[in-house]
């Protein structure tokens, strides 16, 4: 597997024209992490004004483009953009195919990215200020009492929703045409298997995103009246709507961390996955059935009665796939030859705090009690719980695992380890108060708050403070791995670690198999 | 130009980009129809219907009756006067009622106004016919005049028996800026 002919372009335009799936992946992570940092900003910008009761820093109309802007950056320029990252460096590797399937697109799929989040942050200068209505942009607010610069938010998503369905059918393409002889859909690392279906969620869901704002958009500037009660409308359509998309969403996320974990875990345990077609099957069930739950997000807006408890118990079913994961992946643990290097260290915490998530996700579910937690910081617990420890989480997993087969050199182990432990601690302190305070009915999405909330809140800033210095951390390990790392020639790198990826040369040549493999 | 590497990939493609499209029409052509007639068939929302009722008049049934309760709020922002000539009328089943609701646009320009109306409990909005009513049309009004609105309604005979108030509710909106395009009107 000699890299005999050219490698990369030099200079810039190597990154602007490159349709190498290695080059791509690359860009995705790095503006994925640079958007990790602007949506952690406004995050800090938000804890630093409920450190105390009354307002202290920041008036309450940017409190609220803060929370907006926090929740769209690190969902659609985070969060997502860092698992497709990932896809693209592993899913050719992994299922022995030259590159993806659409690789043009696939630079198109990345470039139209950036300058689409430069307009969605650049509403922050407009007049009237950025979008303040929430990441979940609940019409009235974002139509009849939007600043102008919902347009360009609207703007945004639909070309983010582009990037996103572009991205998908490249995966999909890739993974169903392009395997190596031999690599059945049953052999595939669960990391393909994930991403796959995540991709088919992702071609269902997006164009009802962008149908949820082209209706907004006609609202606001065409006379229609989708949401609005004066002409014929109704304001909980738009509820429906979005989270018709919004649930099939947070799988979105957390399906390919899901993947990550299957692949780190056997890893360092140094045993096959536990379960691997039940598994696959458990993914495909959380697919399929997160088109049926939507609406347990909105227990609250005057559903029949018979409608709550199919929502509550259609929502309660998933916990029995997401339970058959876990079961898998503590099973694979169970008697392995255990190591604890970062990546299974951050595995693990996920382990412990997605379960947690799923728990509080399972109270919530419970159509009755959710009258009380619905919009309160109760909520804002779960969903950290879930897209923080556990997409984030699985995230950093999957870079320390891959990274050192990536660029050849490996990162400080002592200090991939105080990052998990500074991440751990400062996670937990932001994060476990406020469940309490939720409980006690401090509401979401608020500057300010009664003096009886005012320790949680302090220690749920200082944990979010060092959470996000953590990062800092995360960040100089990962340049000083790729400047001046200890050089790794191994294939394997980690001796417990399976898959073609970990068959080729370390660090991955440029271009790899432009013959494919024959996988027994 | 994308360039396909063979055949098959072109195929799926074709079919995602198909499912693409589709799933955004899905939106308009079947969530958006699906919900309101889903609202409408189960009388959530206190939803009534947008048409008057035309059925043949009923025997009126004097063996009981029902109070209705008659609300007016404004929208945000809406600075027209409007409330009920009453505010509380006991009727019978079957039977037909009139009453009006006032107007008044107290600011020189002339508005264009919308009511929408709302039943509570959600349940009677089924056995609450309108066979007239403002809310059936946009209200117009030149600046600083009022209007006297009529409403005749007939509560159906099949109401449930334990029901013994209905509330309906009127919201007035501004919708001079939209007035005269396609709205629906409930
Ligand atoms: C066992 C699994 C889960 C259950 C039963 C569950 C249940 C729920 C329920 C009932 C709510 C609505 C709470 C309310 O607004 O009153 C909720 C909110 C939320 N969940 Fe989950 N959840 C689960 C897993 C997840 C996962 C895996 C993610 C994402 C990775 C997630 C992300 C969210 C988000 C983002 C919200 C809040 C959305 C918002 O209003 O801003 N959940 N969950
Ligand atoms: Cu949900």
């Amino acid at each position: 597997m000699g890299d005999y002919h050219h490698g990369p372009a030099k200079g810039l335009s190597r990154w602007l024209f490159t349709t190498n799936h290695k080059d791509i992946g690359t860009m995705y992570l790095w503006f994925s992490f640079a958007m990790f940092i602007l949506g952690g900003s406004f995050a800090m910008v938000i804890r630093a004004e409920l450190f105390e009761p009354g307002m202290q820093l920041v008036d309450p109309a940017f409190f609220n483009q803060m929370t907006t802007l926090h929740g769209l950056v690190m969902v659609f320029g985070a969060i997502m953009p860092s698992f497709v990252g990932l896809a693209n460096w592993l899913i050719p590797m992994m299922i022995g195919a030259p590159d993806m399937a659409l690789p043009r697109m696939n630079n198109w799929s990345f470039w139209i990215l950036p300058p689409t989040f430069l307009v969605l942050a650049s509403t922050l200068f407009m007049e009237g200020g950025a979008p303040a209505f929430g990441w979940t942009f609940y019409a009235p607010l974002s139509t009849t009492y939007a600043p102008p610069s919902v347009t360009f938010f609207i703007f945004s998503i639909h070309v983010l929703g582009l990037s996103s369905i572009m991205g998908s059918i490249n995966i999909i393409a890739t993974v169903m045409n392009m395997r190596a002889p031999g690599m059945t859909y049953m052999k595939m690392p669960l990391f393909v298997w994930t991403w796959l279906i995540t991709a088919f969620l992702l071609v269902a869901v997006m164009p009802v995103l962008a149908g949820a704002v082209t209706m907004m958009l006609m609202d606001i500037h065409f006379g229609t009246s989708f949401f609005s009660a004066a002409g014929g409308g109704d304001p909980v359509l738009f509820q429906h709507v979005f989270w018709f998309f919004g649930h099939p969403e947070v799988y979105i996320i957390i399906l390919p961390a899901f993947g990550v974990i299957s692949q780190v875990i056997p890893a360092f345990s140094r045993k096959p996955l536990f379960g691997y077609a039940s598994m696959v099957y458990a993914t495909a069930s959380i697919a399929f059935l997160s088109f049926i739950v939507w609406a347990h997000h909105m227990f609250t807006v005057g559903m029949p009665v018979a409608g709550e408890l199919f929502f509550m118990y259609a929502t309660m079913l998933i916990a029995v796939p997401t339970g058959v994961k876990v079961f898998n992946w503590v099973t694979t643990m169970w008697r392995g030859a255990l190591t604890f290097e970062t990546p299974m260290l951050f595995a693990i915490g996920f382990l412990i705090l997605f379960t947690i998530g799923g728990f509080t996700g399972l109270m919530l579910a419970i159509a009755p009690a959710d009258f009380q937690y619905h919009d309160s910081y109760f909520v804002v617990a779960h969903f950290h719980y879930v897209m923080v420890a556990g997409a984030v989480f699985s995230m950093s997993a999957g870079i320390y695992f891959w990274l050192p087969k990536w660029c050849g050199r490996m990162y400080n182990e002592a200090m991939g380890k105080t990052h998990f432990w500074i991440s751990f601690i400062g996670f937990n302190l932001a994060f476990f108060p406020q469940h309490f305070v939720g409980l006690a009915g401090m509401p979401r999405r608020i500057p300010d708050y009664a003096l009886q909330f005012a320790d949680f809140n302090m220690m749920s800033s200082i944990g979010a403070f060092i959470y996000g210095a953590s990062q800092i951390l995360f960040l100089y390990n990962v340049i000083a791995t790729i400047v001046a790392g200890k050089p790794v020639s191994d294939e394997k790198v980690w001796d417990g670690a399976e898959g073609l990826e970990w068959t080729l040369p370390t660090p991955a040549p440029y271009h790899t198999f432009e013959t494919p493999p024959l996988v027994k | 130009m994308i360039q396909f590497s063979d055949n098959a990939t072109v195929d799926i493609v074709a079919k995602l980009v198909a499912v693409t499209v589709a799933m955004f029409a899905f939106v308009f052509v079947v969530m958006v129809p699906l919900y309101d007639v889903l609202c409408d068939a189960l009388g959530i929302n206190g939803k009534t219907s947008g048409q008057a009722y035309t059925a043949v008049a009923a025997t009126v049934d004097e063996t009981r009756s029902v109070t209705v309760q008659f609300l007016a709020t404004n929208n945000q922002g809406m600075p027209w006067e409007f409330g009920p000539g009453t505010t509380a009328m006991k009727v019978h089943p079957g039977a037909v009622n009139d009453t009006v609701f006032h107007a008044r646009n107290p600011l020189p320009q002339p508005m264009v106004a919308q009511a929408i109306p709302s039943i509570s409990p959600a349940r009677a909005a089924e056995y609450f016919h309108k066979t007239e009513c403002f809310c059936f049309n946009q209200q117009p009004l030149d600046g600083e005049s009022a209007a006297q609105m009529p409403l005749q309604f007939i509560v159906d005979r099949d109401l449930p028996r334990d029901i013994h108030t209905i509330t309906l509710s009127y919201t007035i909106f501004d919708v001079t800026d939209m007035a005269g395009g396609a709205v629906a009107t409930r």
